[in-house]
């Protein structure tokens, strides 16, 4: 009577079971935690959390705050620069290897090294070599270009720029990894059709590679626009938000207001709108994610109810095995 | 014969089996749970050897120096008949909050180390520390200790911290050599003979002012140009009264102005240089004056180098410069244990004894909480500390004891975007003037 194919209920239940630990620490910690958050950043909230409600007064504080709006856009100016930096960087050096390069195992072990190093360690390193007495503009100097300028990281108008030099230097040997696995998938068949046809590398890579790199790009710039949300060490290690207010980033504003400032309720309200932010980035990404996997799925014969994607990122997998079949 | 050559009986075919293993692994996790929660309970808070007045103490004095000091407070302490648990956590902040953390959680230590400062005044206005009015009332802390230490520890008529030293959170320390080198005679006795110094050391190509362009080190030379060019009412009107329409006024304004002026006397390398790198720029005769506190010493004398021969120190410009009292303190988290009360009000006692005053402050490079020590053990900028602490005209609380960290961070923010831009002064001024409305 009882068929192989139907699923004891236990087994749901073991692994219900299994899931449980970690859907409570989502849950409790995580959704916990930003509700609590939420809660506190509505109070008036210094030391200690207060049970108070004072409706969106730490919010218009926080926007009072010169040194918030300074932040994001710190934020916004380093998030542009530090992505495209390590894309355009990371997908050189993999294009690079991916030429079979002499040494290459040494020379993937030699770019992807930095992402080894913590991002205060980085930091350090780059203040030296960025200060102007100590580093390379007096080195510079010293061998006789008396002329030689290069004092970014103690300037307002530039010193995002020097942080965002030492963390593109830091993270790109990442999204070189990450793009050189890509590249790796690409068919051979493919090299061995643009050979055959005299197209020139550069011209392979432009209009056959890169397209197909879609996903390892979205990976990649996933991974860093997540690391310029909370970017925090590298700014502290660096310049600890100077000079002035001009480095100064949103982490590093709740920080120094949860525990220097005695304000966990401005410093909530802050953390929420970085919150609030990055879901505003996220959902026109996701809702268009899931528009294209609906469409894909209708597009698909209906009565493959078992292709139907269940996650954003299935869509594809079909498509590749239609081409293979 | 292994086991796989055993062939499977053919019958009966088997009921499903994949139910069985589940269950019976569901069995075993259960028991194994069983089993670990029974472990557990076990090893839970089994009664502690009773330790005679044992009292967890957090701190953040980890350096050389203050690891030092901190151990004449516990040997001090375990003379007296008490068990000392040190948890010395790196940085205040960090120290400070795992303190709260403790406290907010239930499980508090028996004493935290705090600035002399407004840091614990929330706690205390949610009824999370215990007085030591006993100890105050026996010792005579009214008497003893200096006033404007006595205005931080004591609120409403309680006091709520016991004091283990005093800082001196904005010494102008120099090099002698530089000094030499650029002919400069005597140490300024005026507002206008320190600049008239610091053009002296640039025309000999020194750099005039060792500055470290972190925040917090703008702040020290914020408020003590503040104390000393724009004089000590000026100072408590802005810090102590919160006086908004003052600092709009033209006297603040000038004063800004001559803060500012300082700047021309630094080097390019300054934004964000540690503290103590700018202290061995002094040390190494590159730069004529540093304004740091009293822990800058430690780095003289890591250096070898000695008060008086090698390196000068004065607290401000002439006889009768206000002094900045700043320092550190203990609070008392509530507890109901009635042991650990004990504990509490014993500390109390034993930190502000002369004798554990006497080899602590000697370890620390700070001055004791009250003057009546012995002098001669002290080094020599010390001595000029508790000569000048004698006369409480000229104490001034340092910002901390008087603003909250709130307020105290908003106005960091002004002072380090003034020094590092081309802000005006009317417009530091309004920004000041908003951060104290705020």
């Amino acid at each position: 009577m009882t068929t192989p194919s139907r699923r004891p209920p236990l087994r749901h239940a073991m692994a219900w079971l299994a899931l449980l630990p970690m859907a409570a620490t989502v849950l409790w910690v995580y959704v916990g935690s930003v509700a609590w958050s939420l809660r506190v950043s509505l109070s008036s909230s210094r030391t200690l959390p207060i049970a108070d409600f004072v409706g969106l007064r730490q919010y218009e504080r926080l926007f009072d705050s010169e040194r918030w709006t300074t932040s994001l856009r710190n934020m916004a100016l380093f998030g542009a620069l530090f992505i495209v930096g390590c894309l355009v960087l990371g997908l050189l050096l993999a294009v690079f290897i991916d030429r079979r390069v002499k040494g290459e195992g040494l020379l993937r072990t030699v770019f992807l090294y930095p992402y080894a190093m913590s991002f205060v360690a980085t930091g350090l390193v780059w203040q030296w070599l960025l200060n102007p007495e100590l580093g390379l503009q007096s080195t510079v100097r010293g061998w006789g270009l008396a002329g030689f300028n290069f004092d970014w990281i103690v300037r307002q108008d530039m010193v995002m720029v020097a942080i965002a030099i030492a963390a593109v230097w830091q993270a790109s040997g990442l999204v070189m990894a990450l793009l050189l696995a890509g590249l790796r998938g690409v068919d051979d068949s493919l090299w061995m059709a643009a050979r055959i046809d005299g197209i020139p590398p550069w011209r392979v890579y432009a209009s056959i590679v890169l397209p197909q790199l879609g996903p390892s790009f979205a990976t990649a710039f996933v991974l860093l626009a997540v690391g310029v949300v909370k970017v925090f060490d590298v700014v502290v290690a660096m310049t600890q938000g100077g000079p002035g207010l001009a480095s100064e980033v949103p982490a590093k504003f709740i920080i120094d207001n949860l525990f220097v400032r005695a304000n966990i309720g401005l410093a909530s309200a802050a953390s929420s709108v970085l919150l609030l932010t990055v879901l505003a980035l996220l959902a026109p990404w996701l809702y268009a994610r899931g528009r294209a996997a609906r469409r894909d799925a209708r597009r698909l014969a209906p009565g493959q109810a078992q292709a139907r994607p269940d996650m954003p990122g299935a869509p594809r997998r079909p498509a590749a095995g239609a081409g293979g079949a | 014969m292994t086991q796989a050559a055993i062939t499977p009986p053919p019958l009966p075919a088997p009921r499903p089996a994949p139910a069985r293993p589940g269950r019976r692994a569901a069995g075993l996790t259960l028991e194994l749970l069983a089993l670990a929660l029974l472990a557990l309970a076990g090893a839970a808070p089994a009664p502690a050897l009773a330790q005679a007045n044992r009292a967890e103490v957090i701190h953040w004095w980890t350096s050389g120096g203050e690891s030092a000091a901190v151990k004449e407070l516990a040997k001090a302490y375990t003379a007296a008949g008490g068990t000392w648990v040190d948890a010395a956590i790196a940085g205040g902040e960090q120290a400070r909050s795992t303190a709260i953390n403790r406290m907010v959680g239930g499980t508090p230590p028996t004493a935290a180390q705090f600035n002399t400062s407004r840091q614990f005044l929330d706690l205390i206005d949610s009824g999370m520390l215990n007085d030591v009015d006993a100890v105050a009332a026996h010792e005579g802390w009214d008497k003893l200790l200096p006033a404007s230490i006595l205005g931080a520890i004591r609120v409403k008529g309680h006091y709520y911290a016991v004091p283990v030293d005093i800082h001196m959170p904005a010494w102008f320390w120099y090099s002698k050599a530089a000094f030499a080198k650029a002919g400069i005679a005597a140490e300024p006795k005026t507002v206008d003979e320190f600049f008239a110094a610091l053009d002296k050391l640039k025309a000999v190509g020194l750099v005039p002012l060792a500055f470290g362009g972190q925040p917090w080190q703008e702040k020290i030379a914020f408020y003590a140009w503040l104390a000393h060019a724009g004089g000590p009412e000026m100072y408590l009107r802005l810090y102590r009264d919160k006086d908004a329409a003052m600092v709009q006024g033209a006297p603040f304004k000038a004063f800004l102005a001559s803060f500012k002026r300082l700047k021309n006397y630094v080097d390019a390398g300054s934004p964000n240089r540690n503290w103590n790198d700018a202290t061995a720029m002094v040390i190494s005769g590159k730069a004529g004056v540093q304004i740091m506190g009293d822990w800058a010493k430690g780095e003289f004398a890591a250096a070898h180098q000695s008060a008086g021969k090698d390196f000068g120190c004065f607290p401000g410009f002439g006889p009768h410069s206000p002094y900045l009292v700043a320092g550190d303190v203990f609070v008392f988290p509530k507890t109901a244990d009635p042991a650990q009360r004990k504990s509490q009000q014993l500390m109390a006692t034993v930190f502000t004894e002369p004798a554990t005053q006497d080899a602590f402050s000697n370890s620390k490079g700070t001055i004791p909480i009250s003057t009546d020590v012995d002098v001669q053990a002290l080094d020599p900028c010390a001595q000029i500390g508790v000569a000048i602490m004698k006369d409480a005209a000229r104490q001034l609380p340092s910002p901390e004891m008087l603003v909250s960290p709130d307020l105290e961070g908003a106005l960091q923010d002004v002072v380090t975007k003034f020094w590092n831009t081309n802000e005006s002064v009317d417009d530091a001024a309004r920004a000041i003037a908003a951060a104290l409305k705020s």
